[in-house]
């Protein structure tokens, strides 16, 4: 198996096409290339890839394959998700309740649903960047129409309760929708969720195929026009060879998570322990239970997008949550709700079948390109 | 928060984007005595983060925001 690219380290953005899915879609784009509507021969054979597919990624997610939905990404499976739990609860209440931290496609989801005149509750984190069970419960109401909860943080690691925030919401009647894009293919999702989203470029599949997973006792109305695909949950014909090559992926990650969940880990405890000693710098998440291949730290008198670049320069490929370098010019909202410093941020996602070598060569690189961004700033000392 | 303290020196990083603020407050806060009160006035939404974090980084205390002054403004105790 080829690994991925040396220095990619932004596995969190997206994973490296896994070698399972490029054969799956090849072997798709000559076989299951026809309508999977339709009843002729070849349309049969596209079915039967879809429905293998869809029989796959169920398992993975302990879902009925009934249940599970294909869409043209992770953000379209949580808007279609989280709008049609609104709407299906519509006579219960327009009240939302999400943690301040998810995904920013939920974020702006939720401020549309507000400005549509529902009312919003962002559920805020510690230090961490962890949700506390208990705060988040408080947060349900009578009229709490939905509660949605990532598995994992995207950007800093750190991994929600979910099975305790599913109970809270269960026992209020509250569906609760779980955003698995960073933990699919790692690992097993907690149960008690209404709703599921994923995306296959997370896991090593190709862009452009999101899971919306909706439980049969949901209530669940659809945001679109009918029609006739993946049970009216998402329009339009479906990209079979994308489909059955992001399907070929999870088989194969999810068969090897337990394995190397263990190697990414003890790399990225490396970084870690290589970065406390780093000077000047605030490692986030330190303590918390967090996702095996991601580290994230700031650090000081540093520029976010002057570090990405000399980076980049030498050979390593990682985003940065810090003001410069968003559109927006500010700084991330997880690094913002968590209250850490913010500038010179750098996340470490470590791809699947990274090398040791790669990791070690950043370990020995950082701190030269750290001094170097500080004496052209004219901070040492500070 | 404290609107009561009197600061012993003013920045204006108005404008100024991340880390530019900090760096401005680091290099002038030895101009201030021990005990003394420097108020960094800036508007990047990233100063309202990183200014706490470089006090508990450095050592300094944090007073809050200044809801008293014409801009965003935070209020850093000397205290080393």
């Amino acid at each position: 198996m080829t690994g991925p690219p040396d220095g990619y380290f932004d596995a969190a953005s997206t994973e490296p096409l896994h070698p399972a899915a490029r054969q799956a879609w090849l072997a798709a784009v000559d076989a299951g290339w026809a309508d999977p509507a339709r009843l002729y021969r070849d349309g049969r054979r596209a079915r039967m890839r879809l429905d293998e597919a869809r029989e796959i990624v169920a398992g993975v997610i302990g879902a009925a394959p009934a249940e599970v939905s294909f869409t043209g990404s992770g953000t379209a499976a949580l808007q279609i998700g989280m709008v049609g739990c609104l709407r299906g609860r519509a006579r219960v209440g327009r009240h939302l309740v999400a943690s301040a931290v998810e995904h920013s496609a939920v974020l702006h989801t939720a401020q549309w649903h507000e400005a549509g005149g529902g009312s919003v509750d962002l559920v805020g984190v510690d230090r961490a960047g962890r949700v506390d069970p208990a705060t988040f419960a408080a947060a349900l109401r009578p009229d709490t129409a939905l509660a949605c909860l990532q598995t994992a943080n995207h950007e800093v690691g750190t991994v929600q309760p979910v099975a305790e925030v599913a109970a809270a919401a269960g026992a209020a009647n509250v569906p609760l929708l779980v955003d698995a894009a960073q933990t699919v293919g790692r690992f097993a999702v907690p149960d008690g969720w209404g709703v599921l989203c994923a995306s296959a470029h997370k896991w090593g599949g190709p862009p452009g195929v999101g899971v919306l997973a909706v439980r049969r006792t949901a209530r669940w109305r659809s945001p679109l026009p009918p029609g006739e695909r993946e049970s009216g949950r998402s329009p339009g014909f479906e990209n079979v060879p994308a489909i059955a090559a992001a399907a070929a992926a999870l088989a194969a990650v999810a068969r090897d998570a337990a394995a190397e969940n263990a190697r990414l880990a003890t790399l990225t405890e490396r970084i870690r322990a290589a970065a406390a000693r780093w000077p000047d710098i605030a490692l986030h998440a330190a303590g918390a239970t967090t996702l095996p291949n991601l580290v994230s730290f700031s650090c000081l008198y540093i520029d976010g997008e002057a570090l990405v670049t000399e980076l980049d320069r030498v050979g390593f490929a990682v985003n940065s949550g810090s003001s410069c370098t968003a559109d927006t010019l500010r700084p991330s909202h997880v690094l913002e709700a968590m209250g850490v410093l913010s500038h010179g941020n750098v996340r470490v996602s470590l791809p699947r079948g990274v090398t040791e070598s790669d990791v070690d060569e950043f370990i020995l690189t950082v701190p030269g390109v750290l001094a170097k961004l500080r004496a052209i700033a004219g901070v040492e000392g500070l | 928060m404290n609107a009561a303290e009197d600061p012993a020196l003013t920045l204006d990083v108005l404008g100024r984007l991340c880390p530019a603020p900090i760096i401005e407050l680091a290099k002038n806060i030895g101009r201030i005595d021990v005990g003394s009160v420097v108020r960094v006035l800036a508007d990047d939404p990233a100063a309202a983060l990183d200014i706490p974090a470089w006090c508990e980084m450095r050592d300094q205390e944090f007073l809050g925001e200044d809801a008293t002054a014409p801009a965003r403004a935070y209020l850093v105790r000397r205290a080393r």
